[in-house]
């Protein structure tokens, strides 16, 4: 089905991973000041920021009296794309990528603890190079863990993708999107194995299929622990510069 | 007309990081993340910021472990303001309702101020009539700002709030600077005449109001009088502007704020501009020294 091999003879990929390899990962917590909570990711070349409001008191329209709104908008840059284009109210893939997003942090918060309220998430696309949901999906559970906002668990999303000869491929970028292979993005719960989402922008066989999505899924918990750490580090941070005197009672 | 414009690149920025030293390692306690076992052990009971999941007490937010007895919760570092009652806060009017107004404290869920807990002018015994009703806006319109205290918490979190004191009512003349409501260190009082001839409100809630000092005995009819009339000297208007950078300089380098430190930020800012306050060299520096002199008081 694709069209370039995705895996040279050395079982090296286009851009010179290895097959189970990740990109890049680098995060940073707490980047704004108005936002409840904001987060920057960038995942080899793509590159996201998020930033979180609330919760707080939701719209009469939008209002639950059983459980939190989540109201999420995601958009790309006019410099993101190789092709600068301008999208002021976003183009078919952003408002579809915008409703998974949803659904998915949905999934991981604990939204029966905010009845009547409304979190907002805005996501900006700063540098697009492949699996944008996923890497906006990273960056909003950082930003939502930041604004202190209770989740079950973190919620983080990996691409797989499957080279000519059967190999799986994690952490798929833009050229090996755009070169044919099939891709599959899968958000997970990686501590209780959950899946919150699952897509794929091909047919795959259905012998190949359970691979990817654990390759994926063993992604998700590599992202997860790096996701972990930057948490960790950012809170630290936080408290040692007023001595921890904030939690002393 | 030239103005002085100071662009500097992201590579050159002032690492803060190093605020964060010395201390940490004998004070640091454990820190959790969300869906990380906190306790798999029965009999605790299950606080603010965790969930219970086949016998195993997990966290949800990442932050701290508290323990009273045997209630295990975990503390976000940073959250929206949970209210608790007889805390001071300073809050927005947003909508002015029947009986009530709508007031923004960065909660949840916006506050509400009931037309019988405020004072009213002619007396504490006064009958709250219909008319009285009408009147509210002329009391408290959409975005006036108040400070007042936390009376009760309703079962969905939303917090009543109540003026009934001389203390709070109607904010006139200030500056309302907004930081993490977990920043404000819970005091006796959180209201302060500083020495530099400054008033001020730290709101648990995160918001704090400057204001010039006046003479308390003047205000007294039930806190809705707001004097705009008056020119603030440009001394005073001085002092109220340091003082807000000093406040934004403890935030942004995430310190804590009550009275003592921001005194202490306020004098290691003089030899500063007020306008240099803003430069990341001078909050390094301001943030640095603050925290030696905090750190040699505890000591």
């Amino acid at each position: 089905m694709s069209g370039n091999n995705l895996l040279s003879d050395q079982g090296l990929r286009l851009d010179g991973r290895r097959p189970h390899e990740l990109r890049r990962i680098r995060c940073k917590l707490g980047v704004f000041e108005q936002p409840d909570g904001s987060a920057y990711l960038e995942q080899g070349n793509t590159k996201v920021l998020a930033a979180v409001f609330g919760p707080h008191q939701a719209s009469q329209k939008k209002m639950n009296v059983d459980e939190v709104t989540v109201n999420c908008q995601y958009s790309m840059a006019t410099f993101s794309t190789g092709e600068r284009k301008n999208r002021p109210r976003g183009d078919r893939k952003s408002t579809e990528i915008t409703m998974n997003l949803q659904k998915t942090l949905s999934a991981a918060i604990k939204t029966e603890l905010y009845p009547r309220s409304q979190i907002d998430v805005y996501i900006e696309v700063l540098q697009a190079d492949g699996a944008n949901f996923a890497v906006s999906l990273n960056a909003a559970t950082l930003a939502l863990v930041d604004a202190g906002i209770c989740l079950k668990e973190y919620v983080c999303a990996c691409t797989a993708s499957l080279s000519k000869n059967n190999t799986p491929l994690t952490d798929v970028s833009h050229l090996e999107e755009v070169s044919g292979g099939p891709t599959l993005t899968v958000a997970a719960l990686p501590t209780s194995d959950k899946i919150a989402f699952i897509d794929t922008s091909q047919r795959f066989h259905l012998s190949q299929l359970q691979v990817v999505v654990e390759t994926a899924q063993e992604g998700c918990r590599q992202i997860q622990k790096i996701m972990d750490e930057a948490v960790k580090k950012h809170l630290t941070e936080i408290g040692a510069a007023g001595d921890w005197s904030n939690i002393a009672k | 007309m030239t103005t002085h414009v100071n662009i500097r690149l992201a590579v050159d920025r002032v690492n803060n990081s190093i605020l964060c030293q010395g201390l940490v390692d004998n004070k640091q306690p454990r820190l959790f993340t969300p869906g990380e076992v906190v306790t798999s052990q029965h009999g605790f009971m299950k606080g603010h910021g965790c969930y219970v999941e086949e016998d195993e007490i997990k966290a949800s937010v990442a932050g701290v472990m508290e323990q009273v007895n045997r209630l295990i919760s975990i503390k976000p570092l940073k959250s929206r303001y949970n209210g608790e009652i007889g805390d001071v806060v300073v809050g927005r009017i947003v909508d002015v309702q029947q009986k009530r107004w709508k007031v923004d404290t960065n909660s949840k869920l916006d506050s509400a101020l009931l037309l019988s807990s405020v004072n009213l002018p002619g007396g504490e015994l006064r009958r709250r009539s219909a008319e009285d009703e009408q009147m509210m806006r002329k009391y408290l319109q959409e975005g006036d700002l108040i400070s007042a205290e936390v009376q009760n918490i309703y079962d969905d979190g939303q917090l009543a709030l109540y003026t009934r004191s001389l203390k709070y009512g109607k904010l006139s003349q200030g500056i309302l600077v907004k930081v993490f409501p977990s920043l404000i260190k819970r005091r006796k009082t959180h209201f302060h005449n500083l020495p530099c001839g400054a008033s001020i409100i730290l709101g648990n809630n995160g918001f704090i109001w400057i204001s010039p000092t006046v003479n308390s005995e003047i205000e007294g009819d039930g806190g809705f009088t707001q004097n705009l009339t008056d020119v603030i000297p440009r001394c005073d208007r001085e002092v109220i502007a340091r003082l807000r950078n000093c406040i934004h300089i403890l935030a942004q380098c995430k310190m804590m704020l009550y009275d003592t430190s921001i005194l202490y930020a306020y004098e290691e800012s003089l030899k500063y501009d007020v306008k240099d306050l803003l430069n990341q060299e001078c909050i390094f520096d301001v943030a640095f020294l603050t925290q030696h002199k905090l750190r040699i008081q505890e000591i």
